[in-house]
């Protein structure tokens, strides 16, 4: 079974670069345009890992891990935060909101994938 | 792979940089909505993360400082007062600027990027200034490019007590994760220390118990090592003990605790309860298969809230309207195809017609739905292409705001109709002319501030750029409230050029029109602005090209204004088709006033070979359709049928042409690479009876005609005389 990867991100690029990355290091790869979209289709998609952009419309990353994590059945689901931000404040807020750990846009592929690896055990 | 992704970032980018754009005219009307505000720092903050993705630099460090400017007024530390709008929408300027350099290449103006630059630090406070943007930032990849490049090629042997509190399984962190990371660098030995484990009656299952006791030996550096924890970093009890030596140990541990916001050790727990017990690590994926209906699920999971759904349902009214990324070329492909199938039709009726059959009502009947059908699906595949003009209006708004500060006048641009769609190609081929006009209008036809004051106006110029629909056609328009033309000057010039003749005597319209008239502007006497070599008959050129036309009219002191008619497509329009010399014809439709009978009292003749029909009291020059294009015709008889065309001047003519057939919609077929260029054919159509008829451009038929020609200078010598 592929892991697969719900990415939460509004921008079109960095959608289609984690789905490149992703895709070609075998992981399954489906995407939501905005934080709201990206919580309506969690539990049809069931991924094995999110990864969701913090700055987005509708509902922002913050949002996106409040409510994963607000129910119970999620609450485990590793969450990646994709951030710009290297501002520590940042990453503290994210954990303390639930997330898992966090990737700095820009990403390289190993980087992003051995996020993925600590997260999931994924060996991609 | 990342060529397609990088022409996606551009593309996007152009959508952000409108939205941008959008937002940041919204605010400076006035609008300071939160979300308006959020959605332009959205925007800005994505072009900055995709060009970090490309090593976009200049891009990144630009849109960092934009970012950060704006994120002090979103967060309402600043306020946001008219220089600020305006430095904003001058960087939002630059920073298409930027986008188009990395796009196409070439370089900025270094001085203008230097210069915002400089303006925009102004506006960022002390604090945040330290923290320019890195691309690689801390505790990122900058630990794990270390992967690659093993600073220690030696073996070593670390010691990693690693004991998770609780709130690391809250994080949806696993401890089994992180050893098979650590398995894959070397050789891992892993010892379970359950001393702490309680006994069976006392467990509290949110609590944490077990720690872990590893042995790595490892090639790779200590800082890999270390990456491996980076998510749990402060969410454990964690040591790392190398054989080598401790103080390069803390040194490490200490720059990784900086890394994290010094996050405590032992941090305040977090509120919400740490919702599943931890015991098997795999967990997630011994989840049951997600039942094969979601209304199937809240049953299944018991405790999940209903509100998801909830939400689920609503979101289906939320956002705009689904839309779907087509290739261009298969849309063309497809009204191609509907193309024929118009021309199939007709070849079908006229085949029917053919038949002599008795009765043909219910194939008509049938034939008709066909073509009603055919229709509606033309219609529906042409509004794929058409477009709303919003996004070239936007771009206006950037080239007025450039055009006035590179004159130093004050201008602002009202746009209306931003939401009428035109076809696609109709709008990438109208944004030269366009921009042409407007930088006109601000250069010669908004006064200087000064001088609008002195006349009793608004210091700000305003240009109104407006699109709407006018029975078949895209009207667009240019309307300034400058001085208007200047006609002495203008008549003077063209004079000069020997565009007319000394004493001719013109009308105001005529001489406003002259604008257009190839050679009259040159680089000569235009500024640098609205210069740059091509003069008004570019921008005429431009427009015929697109099977439309443009009229200008002005007022002295009051203003000028430009209107454009264009065809709503450019593959289908309504023609009439005519017989010229036993051949078919077609007449665009939007270019004929009036047709009529004529008969011998109508005609006067002027000069050796020029007539006139007489209508209603007044004479309009004839133009013999087969003589201007040299066709012979078979008897002497004077052509039948008159049909009434206007000029953009305004002036009339009257095309003669044997007869008139039909009026119906032909499909335009490009007559490019087929056969050079014939002076007074446009393109050509394909007949119900499949034959060929030319599209015939009436305004290129009256410039070969001499009787036309003769009118006018008759005309002007009665005028001066």
């Amino acid at each position: 079974m592929k892991t697969k990867v719900l990415a939460i991100d509004d921008s079109r690029t960095i959608r289609n670069l984690l789905a490149a990355t992703l895709e070609e290091a075998g992981f399954e790869y489906v995407s939501a345009v905005d934080g709201r979209e990206g919580v309506d289709m969690y539990d049809d998609v069931a991924p094995d890992v999110v990864i969701t952009d913090i700055n987005m419309p509708n509902l922002d990353g913050f949002g996106v891990i409040e409510e994963l994590r607000g129910t119970d059945i999620n609450s485990k689901v590793p969450i990646l935060v994709l951030t710009t931000e290297s501002a520590p404040e940042m990453k503290a807020r994210a954990r303390n909101a639930g997330a898992t750990g966090w990737i700095t846009k820009p990403f390289d592929d190993a980087s992003l994938i051995f996020a993925l690896k600590r997260v999931t055990g994924a060996a991609a | 792979m990342s060529g397609s992704i990088q022409d996606t970032f551009f593309e996007e980018c152009e959508e952000l940089l409108e939205a941008t754009d959008e937002g940041l005219s919204a605010i400076e009307g006035g609008d300071h909505n939160p979300e308006v505000v959020n959605a332009v720092f959205r925007a800005v903050h994505s072009i900055k993360g995709g060009a970090g993705a490309f090593g976009l630099d200049e891009l990144v460090a630009f849109a960092h400082r934009f970012e950060t400017v704006f994120d002090e007024v979103r967060a309402n530390r600043m306020e946001l007062d008219e220089p600020l709008i305006q430095l904003l929408l001058r960087s939002c300027d630059h920073l298409y600027n930027l986008v188009a350099v990395a796009r196409d290449g070439g370089e900025t103006d270094q001085a203008h990027h230097d210069m915002l630059i400089e303006a925009l630090d102004k506006y960022i406070p002390e604090e945040e200034e330290d923290l320019t943007f890195e691309p690689m930032g801390l505790g990122g990849p900058m630990d794990v490019s270390a992967i690659d490049i093993p600073a220690a090629p030696t073996e070593e042997t670390y010691q990693i007590h690693f004991r998770p509190l609780k709130d690391m399984y809250s994080t949806g962190n696993e401890p089994i994760f992180l050893f098979q990371a650590l398995q894959e660098m070397g050789e891992l030995s892993i010892e379970l220390d359950v001393m702490e484990l309680p006994g069976f009656d006392s467990i509290d299952p949110e609590e944490s118990y077990l720690s872990w006791n590893l042995t790595l030996v490892t090639t790779e550096a200590r800082s890999t090592v270390e990456a491996v924890f980076e998510f749990v970093e402060g969410l454990c009890e964690l040591s790392i003990e190398g054989a080598g030596d401790a103080e390069a140990d803390a040194a490490a541990l200490a720059a990784l605790e900086a890394a994290f916001g010094g996050a405590p050790a032992d941090p305040t727990p977090v509120s919400e309860p740490a919702a599943m017990v931890e015991e098997t690590p795999a967990a997630p994926f011994e989840q049951p298969a997600p039942a094969p209906t979601p209304e199937a699920k809240p049953e299944a999971s018991g405790g999940k809230p209903a509100a998801p759904k909830a939400e689920n349902a609503k979101s289906e009214q939320r956002g705009p309207n689904p839309t779907l990324r087509v290739d261009l070329e298969r849309v063309d492909r497809l009204i191609n195809a509907v193309g024929e199938l118009i021309i199939n039709h007709s070849m079908l009726a006229q085949q029917i017609a053919n038949l002599d059959v008795a009765d043909v009502r219910d194939v008509e009947t049938e034939l008709e739905g066909f073509k009603n059908l055919a229709r509606d699906i033309q219609e529906g595949v042409m509004s794929i292409r058409a477009q709303p003009v919003k996004p070239l209006f936007q771009r206006m708004a950037r080239i007025v705001r450039e055009a006035s500060s590179a004159t130093g006048k004050t201008c602002k641009l009202v746009t209306e109709g931003e939401n009428t769609e035109v076809d696609k190609t109709v709008i990438e081929r109208l944004a030269d002319p366009l921009t042409h006009i407007l930088r006109n209008a601000v250069d010669h036809g908004i006064e200087k501030p000064e001088d609008r004051e002195g006349t009793n106006k608004d210091r700000v110029g305003e240009i109104r750029l407006t699109a709407s629909h006018r029975s078949g056609s895209v009207c667009i328009e240019v309307k300034d409230d400058g001085a208007g033309v200047n006609r002495p000057r203008v008549k003077q010039i063209a004079i000069e050029k020997g565009l007319i003749p000394e004493n001719a005597e013109l009308t105001d319209s005529e001489i406003d029109n002259l604008l257009f008239a190839p050679g009259f502007s040159t680089a000569k006497e235009v500024s640098n602005l609205s210069g740059r070599g091509v003069g008004m008959d570019v921008v005429k050129n431009a427009v015929t090209g697109l099977g439309g036309r443009i009229n200008i009219s002005s007022s002295p002191g009051k203003g000028s204004t430009f209107t454009i008619i264009l065809p709503l497509t450019l593959a289908v329009m309504d023609g009439m088709v005519v017989s010229v010399a036993d051949q078919t014809m077609v007449v665009p439709i939007t270019s004929i006033v009036e047709t009529m009978r004529g008969n011998d009292d109508m005609i006067n003749n002027l000069g050796a070979d020029g007539t006139l029909l007489s209508i209603r009291g007044s004479f309009v020059p004839i133009c013999d359709v087969a003589g201007a294009l040299g066709l012979e015709k078979k008897d002497d008889q004077p052509p039948g049928v008159y049909l009434l065309v206007e000029t953009e001047t305004g002036q009339r003519s009257a095309l003669a042409v044997d007869d008139i057939h039909d009026q119906r919609q032909v499909v335009i077929k490009s007559l490019d690479g087929v056969c050079g260029e014939i002076a007074g054919v446009a393109a050509a159509t394909i007949l119900g009876d499949g034959k060929i008829a030319m599209i015939l451009d009436p305004e290129s038929i009256l410039a070969t005609s001499p009787a036309v020609g003769a009118f006018d200078t008759e005309r002007r010598m009665s005028n001066a005389s």
